[in-house]
């Protein structure tokens, strides 16, 4: 493979830039979506993003902390996850629906 | 050897203390024996300096208490002097003062609130002593402000009168507009000066600078005009008539409307380096002299009679010191404290005789009925219309001749003005003691204790301006000019003072409808001269109604409702508002919720991003 | 090589991301997330974290997200209908805010890493799993402990808040 400038490695910027995308699409569902359990999954899918850049920056750095604070952040995704989904449970025994404009009883 | 000059206005302040505080409880005698005593032991105590004191004139007794201000480099202490000046004043006030408080005893047997008339009394003696003891201006100020305060107290004392109530107000008010020109002129004298102690003005006042002497002097003069009743602030002293008699004749008559005069005379240096100011004080003395003494011709009340006499005396006065004759005016003073408290007392004696009655046209004939109120009167207006020997006579006619020696058209204007005096005070006897008794009931005779301090001011009033020469005796302070003796001046003055006493017996003794053909014949002015010449109307509608007006609408709803009010609730309002609008995104809408945390977010990265990123 | 298997995997990330957030019924949106677990997965075993690659598929898309498919089919959440009541706000500001925070996001990373290094697959073998319990055992000690402690306070939680069943 001669000829082509390919570059021998992958910059760590696009990586993350990559995070930075998938993050807004995190954004963009929390506020888009109304099904309550769509608008947990896009704070996973925000959370995944964030991952990756600590990933990329242990691996900029050497070092493995940035390891191990994902790894902290994945216990810590799983616990809320546990909690969050038993508080949509509840609210759907109260509420009978899934709709998130309609939880405003803190209004005004 | 101190002579503890304070003892003489502690012992007033003493007895104001024992009698406003205690003087409801205590018996009327209890009362009056502690006013009078407390006043005649401070007379006692005047007398026991100038007996002590050796020569006044080489050294003043001065004496010195505490600091009262310390400011820099300005120094106030509570200061007293005595000088011959300030031992003539301390002798009037004193001596005039206790014979009043005598008199009161009498008068106020049936009045209400006994106790606090001699309470206010003392109060007042206390302050005008303090004025005249004063070493400074600051001091002087003190007393004065003090005797204006009891004046209103005084002027008021029957506080259930409307007219009573307003008449004190208007005394202090216009008194105020005077004070005012007073602290201007202390102001300045701080700023020329440095210091307000009398010792230290009066040695660099000759280096000053003639401008600087000149605004001093006329603002001095405006406060003397607002507390010695000149134009234009006169208007406060024919009003405060409406206090008990006693009052006019202490206060308005012997003391606190002498202290203008006090003060000019004191504040000589400064006068006499500024020739312009001093012109200024001698025309206004002249022009009030004459004008008041023009409204006196054509009034009926017999205390008005006198107030407006005693404005025109008090013109007399400061015609004196704007000449130049400060000892004369000083003399005047003394004469005019004697006859004039006289003449009060009197008056407040036939008051007492006819019941109450003030009217002159309702009076008549009291000759046979109060033989001594008579009697004494007498000798007080002979007096006042300068007759020789009497008081009166001496002390005006100093005043004339040297107001010849200045400005001959201002004896003229003098001598024309002493005929008008003779005449009003006659009228007023005449119509009071001759004819018959026009009133209702049964006059009588005062108690003793009304006609003894009248008979002592008799006497004062026969010999006083011969016994006491007042020019020899301030020789020292105001040295005696030898002028050119142009003898017709004394009986071009005598004469004047005869002719108006003939008149006045003529229109009221011998032909008694004289009067109402000359009043019906010269109408118009004569409506002028009785309603004063609208002067209070005048100053009503220039001064006082837009003032009352202005603060009303413009001070009070403007800024006080609306501007102050609107700022405090306009505070309050917009919290409100601003509340009313940050409410608005607690919606309760997750969603929207989540908007605001991302736009808050972005712009937090944004000013981080600004700030130059977190540390690395 | 690199580079392809970046590429590949970065965009099927970002098309299950959108996947994620466009489709209606939440299983759809469920198993987009799975995919972008998945190629995560990926990405992080080219930058070298072959532990938390594992741990990723593992717990990430084996545990937490089948979670939330059983609580979809609990809940028997249906399609989500396209009715009224939406915010103002977030039909306004919804969308230029998320692109306002991309790209002030893009900039700063650019600004601030422009020349960070080059990722090679295999340069840099730090993630192996002696190298993560080594540091979570010494240097992360106590955080290890307290989020056991954590773990067991959201079971609790869980417990507690979903009790009483849908009878």
């Amino acid at each position: 493979m001669n000829g082509l400038p390919v570059p021998n490695g992958v910059p760590i910027s696009w990586y993350l830039l990559l995070s930075a995308v998938l993050f807004a699409l995190g954004v963009a569902g929390f506020i888009i979506r109304r099904n309550i359990l769509t608008v947990f999954m896009c704070i996973e899918l925000m959370l995944n993003a964030v991952n990756l850049t600590f990933i990329a920056f242990a691996n900029q750095h050497r070092q493995v902390s940035g390891q191990i604070f994902t790894f902290f952040v994945m216990v810590v995704a799983a616990a809320e996850a546990a909690v969050g989904l038993a508080i949509i449970l509840t609210v759907f025994k109260n509420r009978e629906t899934l709709n998130i404009d309609e939880v405003n009883t803190l209004k005004n | 050897m101190t002579q503890n000059l304070w003892i003489i206005p502690i012992l007033p302040f003493i007895g104001f203390l024992i009698n406003g505080i205690l003087g409801r409880k205590l018996p009327k005698m209890i009362v009056s024996l502690v006013a009078v005593v407390s006043v005649l032991l401070s007379f006692g105590w005047v007398m026991k300096v100038y007996l002590t004191a050796g020569d006044l004139a080489a050294n003043p007794v001065t004496e010195h208490y505490f600091t009262w201000i310390r400011s820099g480099a300005f120094n106030v202490g509570w200061d007293y002097t005595v000088d011959k000046l300030t031992m003539i004043m301390l002798m009037i006030v004193t001596g005039v003062g206790s014979l009043i408080h005598i008199y009161s005893i009498g008068y106020m047997e049936h009045e209400g609130g006994y106790y606090r008339f001699f309470a206010y009394l003392n109060l007042f003696m206390f302050f005008m002593l303090n004025l005249v003891l004063a070493a400074n201006y600051l001091l002087l100020f003190l007393g004065w402000e003090g005797v204006g305060l009891c004046s209103y107290l005084l002027v008021g004392f029957y506080i259930v009168k409307h007219s009573a109530t307003t008449a004190g107000n208007k005394a202090f008010i216009v008194n105020r507009i005077g004070d005012f020109g007073f602290s201007l002129a202390m102001f300045l004298i701080v700023v020329n000066f440095g210091t307000l102690d009398f010792g230290h003005v009066f040695a660099a006042a000759p280096g000053k600078p003639t401008g600087a002497l000149t605004a001093i002097a006329l603002l001095l003069l405006l406060g003397a005009t607002g507390k010695s009743a000149q134009i234009p602030l006169y208007v406060w002293l024919p009003d405060a008539m409406e206090g008990p008699t006693p009052v006019s004749a202490l206060i308005h008559a012997a003391t606190m409307v002498t202290a203008g005069v006090y003060m000019c005379t004191r504040s000589a240096v400064i006068f006499t380096h500024a020739p312009a100011a001093m012109e200024t004080v001698a025309i206004i003395g002249l022009v009030t002299a004459a004008f008041a003494a023009t409204i006196g011709l054509a009034q009926n009340d017999i205390k008005k009679v006198y107030a407006y006499s005693t404005i025109s005396q008090l013109g007399y006065m400061f015609l004196g010191v704007g000449v130049g004759a400060f000892s004369a005016g000083i003399w005047h003073l003394m004469t005019h404290a004697f006859f004039k408290a006289l003449l009060f007392l009197g008056a407040g004696s036939v008051i007492h005789a006819c019941h109450g009655e003030q009217d002159m046209r309702h009076m008549g004939g009291l000759r046979k009925y109060a033989p001594i109120t008579f009697y004494t009167l007498c000798c007080a207006s002979l007096a006042i219309a300068g007759i020789p020997p009497f008081a009166g006579f001496w002390s005006k006619d100093a005043i004339l001749a040297a107001s010849y020696a200045h400005a001959p058209w201002m004896y003229w204007v003098g001598t024309i003005t002493a005929g008008m005096t003779a005449f009003y005070v006659w009228r007023a006897m005449f119509m009071t003691f001759f004819g018959e008794y026009r009133g209702h009931g049964h006059p009588h005779e005062s108690p003793v204790s009304m006609w003894g301090p009248l008979a002592v001011l008799a006497v004062l009033s026969v010999v006083g301006g011969f016994l006491f020469n007042v020019p020899k005796i301030l020789n020292s302070m105001f040295p005696i000019e030898e002028a050119a003796e142009v003898p017709w001046l004394v009986y071009v003055s005598v004469l004047a003072g005869i002719i108006g006493i003939g008149l006045a017996a003529y229109m009221y003794v011998v032909n008694l409808d004289l009067p109402e053909r000359v009043t019906k014949a010269i109408g118009g002015l004569y409506a002028l001269v009785y309603n004063k010449y609208f002067v209070d109307e005048v100053y009503d509608a220039t001064v006082v109604h837009p003032l009352v007006e202005g603060s009303r609408s413009v001070l009070w709803r403007g800024v006080d409702q609306g501007f102050i009010d609107g700022i405090v609730n306009g505070v309050g309002q917009e919290s409100k508002a601003v509340g009313g609008v940050l409410r608005l995104m607690q919606s309760g809408n997750i969603r929207s919720y989540a908007t605001w945390v991302v736009l808050g977010s972005v712009a937090l990265v944004i000013a981080l991003g600004i700030a130059g990123g977190v540390g690395r | 090589m690199d580079l392809f298997f970046f590429l590949l995997f970065a965009i099927i990330a970002v098309v299950c991301g959108v996947n994620v957030i466009a489709q209606r019924h939440p299983i759809s949106s469920a198993l987009s997330l799975i995919g972008v677990m998945g190629s995560l997965a990926v990405l992080y075993l080219l930058l070298g974290a072959a532990f938390i690659a594992t741990a990723q598929i593992i717990v990430y898309a084996g545990a937490v997200m089948v979670l939330f498919v059983f609580v979809i089919m609990l809940l028997n959440a249906g399609a989500e209908e396209r009715t009224g009541r939406r915010s103002l706000i977030a039909r306004i500001f919804g969308i230029p805010a998320l692109i306002a925070l991309l790209g002030v996001l893009c900039y700063f990373v650019q600004r601030w890493f422009p020349n960070a290094g080059v990722v090679n697959f295999d340069a840099w073998q730090g993630g192996s799993a002696q190298n993560i319990g080594y540091s979570l055992f010494t240097d992360y000690l106590l955080p290890f402990e307290v989020t056991s402690v954590l773990i067991l306070i959201a079971i609790l939680g869980a417990i507690v808040l979903a009790r009483k069943e849908l009878d």
